[in-house]
């Protein structure tokens, strides 16, 4: 058996197996699981906000969307990965409180997912899976040895994607 | 002034845990007159904490929590949000209603009845704590409804820690406990006013 590394909100590590990763209680935050099958490496970034540019006090990298998955590849390439061997995994980015739709404000989780999406893209990095959007919370782990990430959430079955 | 929580001083921080304190106090005997007896009230604490911890205090980031939140507007514009462990909400709700009225027969959840009222707890918490701080800063703040989830306490705290986290990196709460006959129960606010507004509130603070 190997451990759990957790990783917090605002925060990203990267994990080998037979270790496995995990972050707890996602919102509309959104976890974003980059993984190197060949060598069973995986990096867990939990994210928090969609654009470092927007943000005036931008220096947490783990914070935003773009600057996390960048930060993620560069210690997943220190560590022995190959970045043309990527895939990602994704989950979280729920609209906790049922605001009126269209607020900029309360559609953060989308924006998560939106962004996430986008910059993984722009990096030709696959997502082989997502659990993303809805009103409920997510605790995530992914097992590198396996490459699956099991999703957990109140009053449901676990899942795995 | 950046309007970053992350440089208070300590007397912008002992100012606003004031406020804390007469918020909490106020709230306290809006809570009493709901109740319709007394209700004891603790020391309230003030915490500037970072996103990581927030979570910690209530019991961990998967430990079930009822959110109350609700947006505010007017002269401060940002969210305000009150917390409480699912076990102090029954708690709280059993000071209101009959057992049977908590929890459906053979249920784990609340039931209606029990959501509305801790719907309307919050509402009335918030509601006097908003009115101390609208008070003590002449500054008009309206609310509007509140919305209420139960869930996993970091999943629940990240919606306040997203709006924080355009800011910076902590987050201000105030931890307060209430309740009857020595049970008493934590209750948490965490407040989100935006930049500009978290600057009318330190000014008109005198700070």
């Amino acid at each position: 058996m190997g451990k759990q590394i957790k990783v917090g909100m605002a925060d990203l590590n990267i994990c080998s197996s037979p270790d496995t990763i995990t972050t707890l209680g996602l919102g509309s935050c959104v976890g974003i699981v980059l993984y190197d099958a060949s060598i069973k490496v995986c990096g867990l970034a939990h994210i928090m906000l969609p654009d470092s540019t927007q943000i005036r006090n931008n220096e947490n990298v783990a914070k935003f969307a773009d600057t996390a998955i960048d930060v993620l590849i560069e210690k997943l390439v220190q560590a022995g990965a190959n970045k043309s061997r990527f895939t990602a995994k994704i989950a979280g980015g729920a609209q906790m409180f049922a605001f009126s739709a269209g607020n900029e404000l309360t559609r953060v989780g989308e924006r998560n997912v939106d962004a996430t999406k986008t910059k993984l893209k722009s990096l030709g990095i696959r997502i082989l899976a997502e659990d993303v959007g809805l009103n409920y919370g997510r605790t995530i782990e992914f097992f590198p040895e396996t490459g699956q990430l099991m999703i957990k959430a109140v009053g449901k079955e676990v899942k795995y994607i | 002034m950046e309007g970053r929580f992350d440089d208070m001083s300590q007397i912008q921080f002992d100012v606003l845990r004031e406020v804390g304190n007469i918020g909490a106090g106020n709230a306290t005997t809006a809570l009493a007159q709901l109740i319709g007896g007394r209700v004891e009230m603790g020391v309230p604490t003030v915490e500037l904490l970072e996103f990581k911890e927030l979570a910690e205090v209530i019991g961990g980031a998967e430990n079930l929590v009822v959110g109350v939140l609700l947006r505010l507007t007017g002269e401060v514009k940002g969210m305000m949000m009150f917390v409480l462990e699912k076990s102090s909400a029954k708690e709280l709700v059993e000071l209101l209603l009959h057992e049977d009225e908590i929890k459906e027969e053979g249920q784990e959840e609340f039931s209606e009845m029990a959501l509305s009222v801790l719907h309307e707890i919050g509402n009335i918490i918030i509601g006097a704590y908003l009115s101390s701080l609208s008070t003590l800063t002449n500054l008009k703040i309206a609310m509007s409804v509140p919305h209420m989830a139960v869930d996993m306490a970091g999943a629940i705290l990240s919606v306040p820690a997203i709006e924080f986290g355009k800011m910076g990196d902590k987050a201000l709460m105030i931890e307060s406990q209430f309740g009857k006959d020595d049970q008493l129960v934590s209750g948490y606010f965490i407040m989100i006013p935006d930049a500009k507004s978290y600057e009318k509130i330190l000014k008109s603070l005198g700070l």
